[in-house]
């Protein structure tokens, strides 16, 4: 799958990962201090008003939209045309990348520099431009450095999570860099390797955030101004979006932009929120000659008109990533895909299917931080466990399946005492897996990572306070030594 | 000129039909329950926008000078020498000569973007160190700079030089994102076309992917300063 992050297995990766102790670290730390912007940009901001409303109204925009997600698209791409540029709608990863390499190939293009974009790792573009012998670049710091050292995401906003300063100075080695592990430095470093590649690309590559529907525009949102010299200097511009990524119109873009700046890194709007309409013959000397967006499937039409349709809502600001204790623990590459946490534990299995990914679901505490994080309220855990009923259920393979599930389930086991309440707090998920008001026991796949270790403080109040609780209740439980062992 | 669509027809069939909809038919657009962004600072005064504007510069890195419209050229040159003058670009915008400013182009010898000169007006801007704009419509919430860009406001501007100067008319000066997108979406609804790139910038570009350190000055300008004027 070209979403995939690494071949070992999922269960197999986590253990890997939580003995990465510097990893484990990282993506704490990263964890509290995204989640601690999150708060003080959202509920923390009284001039807001309600932050419930804010997420009210983004849930109603994005649920409006993917119910008439065809007419959306349809007027999005008529007006894109009509301004002069090329719009084509890709059902498969196959068939977007291979309109992308023909653009290339037709622009001669040679040196391709691209903006941060998920879609685009999963698609698995930069592997094809360059066996067309195309230099592919990728400009945000944190895939730049991901690229120089050969790795991959573990996180959607912060890609680079699981890297430290040290790692990173010998990274840029490779290209030269001399200097220390100063964060300024390094980034300095960054900012004069790319600047003349900016300036000489053939083709610039973005992802895209929201796009405009009635006027065909793209809107992109970001800090390191990578974004602007990619959709500037090149004489060729590509977008490639996922198709849900749009609103119907710009009204309906403040919402979904304010709600992705502040639950995403906490700013009241990111440095840069651009917004291009294409205008191929315009005089302008700092814009594109042409302009091409590529509107992705690939699997997102698995969900639509199912229980799983809430899950395209997604505006990918990782604020359901940033609470929740499964990842804080295992980080994001043991997920095997590049859509970690519990986002990528409902959309992997979209997209890729249950025989890849249909263990992820388990991947939950299913405290349910995440859903109460959403700043459009999907119902993250909720779908987790439909996702668990439907892997149980189907796919020909019960028996299977079913042992899967019930290892699966010691992640959200960690002791009795924290199960029970669990059970209590989500009790219409666990009807498939519960049997006679228990769950069997068997030694969970997830045990080295929940056996004697502390689970975080999620986010909201009541969890917290559940969990602190619960915690002690367990320990007690432990101590005494009558907990079940799982 | 119309570009090319490939691809839909099948495409949206499928999608439609996932959806139980008759493909492309038109929707109602909803009247939405929820629109707590038009209750944002939507009382504010002009003064209080302003004050907000500022305080709101602190957490961007962003240093702001008020003036009025006579102090003008006076402050303009302070702040180019504090930046160390060198080699200056400006958008082509007719509001540089209305502010009263084109003596102090003239002195420092600024470079006015033509797109006539094609390549040249990039490496110009490129070069150097001083970027000057003038806004078209400022967040106060996030003291964020609008600009409405094309072949004489040109983006490069705001973008290339280590430093960014962006004069900010007070009567430009709005609430928030809604406000904005209102004035866009006024256009649309009265057939006019959209600008081609419309940057909303809020300081200087950073970036936080090392090890979550703030770092100022990425790939865009490493600093960034706003001239309010009074402008009427
Ligand atoms: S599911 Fe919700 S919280 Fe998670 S990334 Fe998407 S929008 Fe953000």
């Amino acid at each position: 799958m070209p979403m995939k992050v690494g071949n070992r297995p999922f269960f197999d990766g986590v253990d890997e990962a939580i003995h990465d102790s510097f990893m484990v670290n990282a993506v704490s730390s990263a964890q509290d201090g995204l989640r601690g912007r999150k708060l003080s940009a959202t509920i923390g901001d009284k001039a807001l008003g309600d932050w419930e409303e804010w997420r009210s109204a983004g849930e109603e925009i994005r649920a409006h939209t993917l119910n008439n997600l065809d007419y959306y698209l349809k007027q999005l791409s008529d007006h894109f045309a009509a301004r002069g540029g090329h719009v084509f709608f890709a059902e498969t990863a196959e068939e977007a990348r291979d309109y992308i390499k023909k653009v290339c190939k037709e622009k001669n293009a040679k040196h391709v520099v691209k903006a941060k974009s998920m879609v685009t790792e999963e698609i698995s573009l930069n592997e094809v431009l360059e066996e067309e012998g195309c230099e592919v670049l990728e400009t945000d710091l944190a895939e730049f450095i991901l690229q120089v050292d050969h790795d991959q995401p573990s996180h959607i906003v912060v890609p680079s999570v699981h890297k430290n300063r040290q790692q990173i100075r010998v990274a840029f080695r490779k290209l030269g860099y001399e200097g220390s592990d100063d964060p300024k430095e390094l980034a300095g470093f960054a900012r004069k390797t790319l600047r003349s590649k900016f300036l000489n690309a053939d083709v610039g590559i973005t992802g895209c955030n929201f796009a405009v529907a009635d006027t065909g525009s793209i809107c992109l949102v970001t800090n390191e101004g990578n974004a602007n010299m990619v959709t500037s200097f090149p004489e060729t511009q590509i977008t490639v979006m996922g198709m849900e990524r749009l609103v119907p119109t710009w009204k309906e873009l403040d919402v979904v932009v304010s709600l992705l700046c502040r639950s995403s890194v906490g700013q009241r709007l990111t440095t840069y929120v651009t917004d291009i309409t294409p205008k191929p013959n315009q005089d302008a000397v700092d814009s594109p000659k042409d302009y091409h967006l590529v509107i992705v499937d690939a699997g997102r039409s698995n969900a639509l008109g199912t229980d799983f349709q809430s899950a395209l809502h997604c505006i990918r600001c990782a604020a359901c990533i940033n609470v929740c204790p499964v990842y804080r623990h295992i980080g994001g590459h043991a997920y095997g895909s590049i859509y970690p946490g519990p986002i990528g534990a409902v959309l992997s299995p979209i997209l890729g299917g249950y025989e890849e990914y249909g263990k992820l679901p388990y991947a939950s505490s299913l405290c349910a931080a995440c859903s109460e994080a959403c700043p459009v309220k999907i119902p993250l855990h909720k779908l987790l466990i439909r996702h668990r009923e439907k892997y149980v259920e189907g796919g020909g393979h019960p028996p299977v399946m079913e042992r899967a599930a019930m290892k699966g389930f010691s992640i959200g086991a960690s002791s009795p005492a924290i199960f029970r309440a669990g059970t209590k707090m989500a009790p219409i998920m666990l009807k498939p897996l519960v049997h006679n008001g228990s769950i069997p026991k068997g030694p969970g796949p997830m045990k080295p990572w929940t056996h004697g270790r502390d689970l975080p403080a999620p986010s909201k109040e009541n969890f917290r306070d559940w969990f602190k609780k619960h915690k002690q209740q367990s320990a007690t439980i432990r101590t005494k030594g009558t907990g079940e062992s799982l | 000129m119309n570009g090319t669509i490939e691809n839909r027809d099948s495409f949206l069939e499928k999608i439609a039909g996932k959806l139980n909809r008759t493909p492309g038919e038109a929707p109602e657009l909803p009247i939405w329950a929820h629109k707590p962004q038009e209750r944002v600072y939507n009382d504010y005064s002009e003064e209080q926008l302003t004050v907000m504007m500022k305080k709101a510069c602190e957490p961007i890195h962003t240093s702001v000078y008020e003036t009025t419209l006579d102090g003008l050229a006076k402050q303009l040159v302070q702040l180019i020498d504090k930046y160390g003058a060198g080699k200056i670009v400006a958008t082509k915008d007719e509001r540089f000569e209305a502010f009263g400013l084109s003596n102090v182009l003239d002195s420092y010898q600024v470079y006015t973007w033509n797109y006539k000169e094609g390549r040249k007006n990039i490496d110009k801007a490129a070069e150097a160190t001083i970027g000057l704009s003038i806004c078209d419509v400022m967040l106060a919430e996030s003291a964020t700079a609008g600009l409405f860009n094309d072949k004489d406001k040109a983006r490069s501007v705001s973008l290339l030089p280590e430093t960014s100067v962006v004069i900010v008319p007070k009567s430009c000066i709005v609430p928030r994102m809604t406000q904005a997108m209102q004035l866009i979406e006024n256009k649309v609804e009265h057939g006019e076309e959209v600008s081609s790139y419309i940057n909303f910038i809020s300081g200087p570009s950073n970036s936080a992917d090392i090890e979550m350190r703030l770092v100022v000055g990425v790939h865009g300008p490493i600093k960034v300063a706003y001239i309010i004027v009074s402008d009427v």
